[in-house]
């Protein structure tokens, strides 16, 4: 029955350009989100690479002081919105939670094909700044009022962007939901759902229920800037704080929908090379879940010293401990994952570790700075910016690319040279810590962030970190080529199942045919990391 | 889809009216958050700007809202009906449901329309003299005024679209009692519309 064509793969069931770009088979818009996304992600990258040169002295290096603000500001635009917003769902959620489901597709294909284009478009607006107009829009990626109201730059279209882009995540984030209500394999119950599903569904309900905030603030920002009316700016009558309010009240539950698919990757690659079912499964399930509710009432810790009773600061501190517990059951559950495990180092499970280690690190200077006292201190310092890069990018970014070097060979049927890959990423673990750990330190000493210039005793960490931009755009460059250069010679896989995992996606053929599956998905008597009962996977 | 040997159970290519509505109803909730950051604007402001807000309110015209507010009411029983109707396996009656429908939304921006000429006539719109001469407040009022009332006009007029989709459809017979999901969802929509529209009225026509 399943003969030759049930075989073809996705990659060659179809020739040309346009069967990519108005495809509707859930594994190619994934990979045409991959695409998009690292494209972004590389001009993000040029421009923080720009801004830490920049930094390497006091005083003008490179570029005038409000060329350094719009860099900054683009610089957050594209790695918040284009990158890491839609980098582990869009990407991965796409390609493999239909798979792990054990379907075909998600439920709604030809959504799912809008919400990329929604997604291009939004990104050829805020790309579009850089040409037109009156420039890149210089407020930093959080457009506060009055000053993004008042600025000559370009906000109103940058705003759009990110307001389109919004869209696209509520697209996603529709789809995922009623894909994981309807669509899962007979027997898949919730509570035998991979845990990057869980992630996925958690991160949807955020998508879905804070984006339209953010949509409806950002029109308002351009009608007040078009129609001068005086809805933020208090020389009009408007209210500034009302603003930073509604902003946070989509922008922190969204590090939320950055942050929790990054859960979800690690949780499945730390059962898969150490050979073991993942240690407190529910456990894990249902803190997605806590963290996707607690994060919706917390955005107040962001507005500490702008102006808040005293009440509502005590609350927002405290709710905002009450996620570290959530967070610290997984990360404690993930370590119970490790031992006694068998773990196999492969390149997926370093970057699972520096996960661990990172977040870590992120996660405990949120906690300072969600303590009231020490935030007074703290806010508006390189303190803030390191803990945001350790969660981001040492977190998500991370995960994203774990996520990468582990489904690598059932995306494309090849293997990178893993000796290359392990060396790539040592140098991106020390050039990522190099960068962003001095900034924890110059914070501490008092320096602001977003300023072009700093005092002469800031000088030392602001060299180290700028050594270390150096050092990530190098293990960033092996990382990549390495990857691309397997695309073309990597050595072929045609094996299933070549990490030993067990998730429904390594049983289908590598790379998947169109409809996924070639026999029915056979399910792990308990649960997907059913790891006793498979005695026989390959060591 | 060309399934070759193997049909899986489930897949986004099969036809799923659950899985519709569900949808359906998800995108509800981002539309009702959508207007949930106007609604918190608007209490907000008119806490700050009571009197200011009082006194504008006057300014609208409560015969033609209370009017539109019956229209729409009456639309939302139409395309009800319209629901049942197709469940029911009365596609023609259906069809016709929906252009009553569809009409009463016309009526609704028609009057809308001059309500607003109106007030523009009168300079009363962000950018005109008389409007910029306001104090801060009322020129909140009014500008929150257009910007919800015109998002929910916008809304009028894509539903007018979905409706007319809807009956396209249906006359072509591609819609019956057990395959009426797109009746339903077009159903679900024009609910919310409404219902925004019973928030709206009172917020600003009627409580003093």
């Amino acid at each position: 029955m399943a003969t030759a064509t049930a075989q073809v793969s996705y990659l060659e069931a179809k020739k040309g350009i346009l069967s990519w770009l108005f495809s509707v088979d859930h594994k190619r818009i994934g990979l045409l989100y991959l695409y998009s996304l690292i494209t972004f992600f590389l001009v993000g990258v040029t421009l923080g690479l720009l801004m830490r040169y920049e930094l390497l002295n006091p005083g003008k290096d490179l570029v005038e002081a409000k060329t350094y603000n719009q860099i900054f500001t683009l610089h957050g635009v594209i790695m918040i919105f284009l990158f890491i917003i839609p980098s582990i769902p869009a990407v991965f959620g796409n390609f493999f939670l239909p798979i792990m489901l054990g379907t075909d597709d998600v439920s709604f294909p030809r959504l799912n094909l809008l919400s990329w284009w929604v997604y291009i478009i939004g990104a050829v607006m805020a790309l579009s700044t850089l040409v037109f107009g009156d420039g890149p829009a210089d407020t930093g990626w959080t457009f506060y009022a009055p000053y993004s109201v008042k600025t000559g730059t370009n906000v109103s279209m940058s705003v759009l962007a990110a307001f389109i882009l919004g869209f696209s995540s509520i697209l996603t984030g529709l789809n995922f939901i009623v894909t994981i209500h309807r669509l899962r394999a007979p027997g898949m119950t919730f509570t035998k759902m991979p845990l990057f599903a869980w992630a996925l569904y958690a991160t949807s309900w955020i998508q879905l229920l804070a984006t339209p905030i953010i949509g409806i603030t950002l029109l308002m920002i351009v009608a007040e800037r078009t129609l001068g009316v005086g809805l933020f700016d208090p020389s009009i009558g408007g209210d500034p704080i009302l603003y930073q309010h509604l902003f946070w009240i989509y922008s922190h539950p969204a590090v939320y929908i950055m942050a929790l698919p990054a859960f979800g990757i690690i949780s499945e690659l730390l059962p898969t090379f150490s050979r073991r079912t993942i240690f407190g499964y529910k456990a894990i399930a249902y803190s997605s879940l806590a963290i996707a509710f607690v994060g919706y009432f917390i955005w107040g810790h962001h507005m500490f010293t702008s102006g808040m009773s005293g009440t509502a600061r005590f609350i927002f501190s405290m709710l905002t401990f009450l996620v570290a517990i959530p967070t610290a059951i997984k990360v404690f559950n993930w370590v119970a994952t490790l031992y006694k495990g068998s773990i196999h180092v492969e390149p997926p499970l370093l970057y699972a570790l520096a996960f661990i280690f990172q977040f870590m690190i992120g996660g405990f200077t949120g906690l300072i700075l969600g303590a009231l006292a020490t935030d007074i201190h703290l806010h508006d310092t390189y303190f803030v910016v390191g803990h945001f890069h350790y969660v981001m990018f040492g977190g998500t970014g991370f995960a994203f690319f774990g996520a990468l070097h582990y489904w690598y060979p059932k995306i494309w049927g090849r293997m990178y040279n893993k000796a290359v890959a392990n060396i790539a990423f040592v140098i991106f673990f020390i050039g990522f810590n190099t960068l962003y750990f001095p900034m924890f330190i110059s914070g501490l000493m008092g320096m602001p962030r977003r300023y072009y210039d700093y005092l002469p005793e800031f000088h030392v960490p602001n060299i180290v970190s700028t050594v270390g931009s150096w050092i990530l755009a190098i293990g960033l460059l092996i990382m990549l080529g390495n990857l691309i250069v397997a695309r073309f010679r990597g050595r072929k896989v045609t094996e299933r199942d070549p990490w030993g995992g067990i998730t429904l996606e390594w049983q289908t053929p590598t790379p998947p045919p169109v409809q996924n599956f070639d026999s029915l998905p056979e399910l792990p008597l308990n649960g997907p990391y059913d790891y006793e009962n498979k005695p026989q996977i390959k060591d | 889809m060309a399934h070759t040997g193997l049909v899986l159970p489930n897949s986004g290519h099969n036809r799923d009216a659950e899985a519709n509505k569900f949808g359906m109803w998800l995108f509800l909730f981002t539309e009702l958050l959508l207007f949930g950051g106007l609604f918190i604007v608007y209490m907000v402001y008119r806490m700050l700007n009571h009197e200011a807000f009082l006194l504008s309110s006057f300014e609208l015209n409560v015969t033609m809202g209370t009017v539109n507010t019956v229209v729409l009411l009456v639309s939302s029983m139409t395309i009800a009906m319209a629901v049942s109707a197709i469940q029911m396996g009365q596609a023609k009656r259906s069809a016709m449901l929906l252009w009553i429908t569809f009409a009463l939304a016309g009526v609704f921006l028609v009057i809308k329309y001059f309500e607003w000429s109106a007030k523009i006539h009168h300079g009363l719109f962000p950018g005109l003299d008389y409007y910029n001469n306001l104090p801060a407040g009322e020129r909140l009022f009014f500008f929150l005024y257009y910007i919800m009332t015109g998002l929910h006009a916008l809304h009028i007029i894509i539903g007018m679209v979905i409706i007319l989709f809807t009956i396209r459809q249906t006359n072509n017979g591609t819609l019956s009692p057990e395959k009426h999901s797109l009746t339903e969802n077009a159903g679900l929509y024009w609910h919310l519309v409404d219902l925004i529209w019973i928030y709206l009225f009172p917020l600003f026509y009627l409580i003093h």
